[in-house]
């Protein structure tokens, strides 16, 4: 396999998955979880027998609670969603809650017991909270790409010929971001669109975690690019240096990523709600990271050094 | 870049090694799951014969569970400081705080967590309640506490104007009748309850800190002949007229009390009344046994990972593979003693990114394993293609470790309290890695090369090797 002589078709493959991200992200946004936007999220479970959605719904109109969203968790649960209320409201929306088919329709054993309602979680936060958070989030992005870029151009700083070190820093946050981390919040995008997935705090913490072990992967690919260029002292194409480093860091890359990808697909399958989605996120990173190191990290570099020469 | 030609050490060292690796790994076993230790004692007779048993020793660190695991409530409540200047506002939001422990205390919470944030201009106090059955209870008993003011009356003028903006329905928030004075429930000493002599109405006595002397002192002089009113959480609930200056720093409050709602204004004016009101703004509860559900769902998912990540070890990389997973092992036992030592609170994502760093622990073994198939191809011995494939791969090894120790240092600052867990288990967990994978790994190999490993070179082959 000729991965640097095929670069373009990696380079259009990628191209395309970057710009149905944009218009992904363009068109249909990113649902904001309650961590940004502030509001409620109520997951109850009812003793008995659950009650329809619609009736729910109609329970909880005199509370003037805005958009309520109700979704059905397992058999007897029911996660309910709305704006940030505040304790003595919360109170009565259980308790209105527990008279729903004590009061409600005709039961169906004909005995009257008054369902009990058990609060599994209950989280209200209020929307200074929130734009705080989505404020930190970004900083914390903005953050971590600098100290990133900084540590490698300081990592490469003896390997300045052909490519200047900062070039190899540049080459891998770029790509961490425009790559690994857009591609994923695209998908949640549109995940967002049609499965109503939101995001919370997890998948910015799932986004800067792919952003660590994208460069991590991109830079172990540049270790051997710079250790080669180290033995072989500029005595053939650059390309081809960077060819051969792609190939033996291969092997690497991918059993790597393997056992990254195992240890999240168990997090997925079997780690529970609260890190369903993230542990999603970070596979997605994981894919498209390993993908972006092999097939899109190392072409940019021999392209930005024939750019440069050409010049 | 200096490259240092590492010594290795004889296989004899490294055996000794080896089995001292051996030993703190089951130590810290023991450690991490002392109920094992404690059956073992239990089956030996040991137990009998002295009555030791692990949980019960000094040694015995339980793991703390976050609040998501055990089951609880993280409040965050706001302070309103506007009425209190900047440099008093540290130490009024101290004082709310003792109070809320004080509170917080009287439902005999274990270690609960009562903290002051400051975030810009803005006061916070966070309180979390681990494992506490009725959270609401809880809640509301905080939300309740009394926050006491004493205010003078408005001068004559500027109420007709308020009452007049009033009429036009603005302003609705201000009070015409009364102002705010620096006297509040910070200056409170101590609360009696006692019945007038000739009512038989309960009357409730507040005695005040010396600052509060001087303070109501100055106010009852500035205010003779003009009521002085007590509020209570915002409302009035007396407004005697001052007769004149009251120097001793005691206050009487005859409002409309039965005996029974005057002791328990008592009772809470005694264990605080807040300098400063509060306001919730943000909640999360979990309840007990959904959090217990999801820590099983975690160790399950921890177990199930560790088990394919031993098993494509093993099945790739054969014996390097298996010594792999030896060393994992023990970094999964000095990073869960770790956790339980300094003590780091395990949150749902916090054991995930304890789990997500078992899957990146074996990357220094990846690295250095394709390293060393590498050399040997080149045909040299095994020993020197050791040494070599572990030089070599320090580099790259150091790099990505580096680059992602960055994100998890971000992570932890930019963290809420969810996220802080994920990023410090994270980060334990890649330190230790480096660790395990290419110090104890190293040892491990040299101990097992013995002169007649030579001939079983294959052992050290993939699967499929090209």
């Amino acid at each position: 396999m000729n991965i640097i002589g095929h670069k373009y078709i990696f380079l259009a493959i990628s191209g395309i998955l970057i710009l149905g991200s944009f218009l992904a992200l363009a068109f249909w946004g990113l649902k904001p979880a309650i961590d940004f936007t502030g509001g409620s999220l109520l997951e109850v479970e009812f003793s008995g027998n659950r009650p329809s959605i619609e009736s729910v719904k109609s329970k909880l109109e005199p509370f003037d609670l805005g958009n309520i969203i109700i979704q059905p968790v397992e058999k007897k649960g029911m996660i309910l969603r709305f704006k940030h209320i505040d304790e003595a409201l919360y109170q009565l929306i259980i308790t209105a809650l527990g008279e729903q088919e004590a009061s409600g329709k005709q039961p169906e054993s004909g005995i009257r017991n008054p369902e009990t309602v058990i609060t599994k979680r209950f989280d209200s936060i209020g929307p200074t909270i929130g734009r705080e958070l989505s404020r930190r989030a970004l900083a914390a992005l903005v953050l971590a790409s600098v100290g990133i870029i900084l540590y490698l151009a300081w990592a490469f700083r003896n390997v300045s010929k052909p490519v200047s070190s900062w070039k190899y820093g540049v080459i891998a946050v770029v790509v961490a971001f425009l790559h690994d981390v857009l591609i994923p919040v695209g998908i949640f995008a549109a995940l967002g669109n049609f499965r109503n997935v939101e995001v919370d705090a997890l998948f910015i913490t799932a986004l800067l975690t792919i952003l660590g072990f994208s460069v991590h992967d991109t830079i172990v690919v540049f270790d051997r690019i710079r250790e080669n260029l180290r033995i072989l002292k500029g005595s053939e194409p650059f390309a081809m240096t960077v060819e051969k480093s792609v190939k033996s860091t291969l092997v690497r890359s991918v059993n790597t990523s393997l056992t990254v990808l195992f240890v999240i697909l168990a997090i997925f399958f079997s780690g529970g709600e609260t890190v369903h989605y993230f542990s999603l996120a970070l596979a997605l990173g994981v894919v498209f990271g390993t993908y972006s190191s092999i097939f899109i990290a190392s072409p940019l570099l021999v392209i930005w050094n024939d750019w440069t020469k050409s010049k | 870049m200096a490259i240092e030609k590492k010594k290795s050490f004889k296989p004899r060292t490294a055996r000794v090694l080896a089995i001292v690796f051996l030993f703190i790994g089951i130590l810290l076993g023991f450690f991490n799951v002392p109920s094992y230790f404690d059956r073992f004692l239990a089956w030996s007779g040991i137990r009998d014969l002295t009555g030791f048993t692990f949980q019960q020793s000094l040694l015995h660190f339980p793991f703390r569970l976050g609040l998501d695991i055990q089951g609880g409530t993280h409040l965050v409540y706001q302070a309103d400081v506007n009425n209190i200047s900047t440099s008093e506002q540290g130490s009024s939001m101290e004082a709310v705080r003792d109070v809320i422990e004080r509170r917080v205390n009287l439902f005999g919470v274990a270690e609960p967590l009562v903290q002051v944030e400051r975030g810009g201009a803005e006061w916070r106090l966070i309180v979390e309640l681990a494992g506490i059955k009725d959270i609401n209870a809880a809640i509301r008993l905080i939300g309740e506490t009394p926050y006491l003011e004493f205010k003078e009356a408005r001068p004559d003028a500027e109420r007709d104007q308020i009452l007049e903006r009033q009429k036009e329905g603005k302003m609705l928030n201000e009070d015409p009748y009364f102002l705010a004075t620096e006297l509040t429930g910070r200056h409170l000493k101590k609360t009696e309850l006692s019945f007038n002599n000739q009512t038989y109405q309960p009357e409730i006595t507040l005695e005040l800190t010396d600052e509060g002397k001087v303070l109501f002192a100055e106010l009852t002089k500035k205010n003779i002949g003009k009521p002085l009113a007590i509020y209570l959480d915002g409302a009035p609930i007396s407004a005697p007229v001052v007769r004149e200056e009251i120097t001793g720093g005691k206050a009487q409050i005859t409002g409309d009390f039965t005996p029974k709602s005057a002791k328990e204004l008592v009772g809470r004016l005694n264990a605080g009344a807040l300098p400063v009101p509060i306001k919730l703004i943000a909640q999360q509860s979990v309840e007990a046994s959904l959090g217990k559900e999801s820590l099983e769902r975690s160790l399950s998912a921890g177990i199930i990972g560790f088990i394919l990540v031993a098993a494509f070890m093993i099945f790739w990389y054969r014996l390097p593979g298996l010594i792999a997973i030896l060393a994992l092992l023990l970094y999964t036992a000095i990073v869960l003693a770790i956790f339980k030592l300094i003590p780091v609170t395990l949150t749902a994502a916090g054991i995930a990114g304890f789990i997500l760093s078992i899957g990146m622990a074996v990357d220094a073994n990846v690295l250095i394993f394709e390293r060393l198939k590498e050399e040997l191809r080149q045909d040299k011995g095994l020993q020197d293609s050791l040494e070599e494939g572990f030089r070599r791969a320090w580099t790259s090894i150091r790099d990505s470790n580096i680059s992602s120790l960055i994100t998890s240092a971000i992570l932890y600052w930019f963290g809420t309290s969810v996220i802080k867990g994920f990023a410090l288990t994270l980060g334990i967990g890649i330190l230790i890695s480096m660790f395990s994978a290419i110090w104890v790994t190293r040892t491990l190999l040299i101990a097992v090369l013995t002169k007649r490993a030579q001939n079983w070179k294959f052992v050290f082959f993939s699967g499929f090797s090209k």
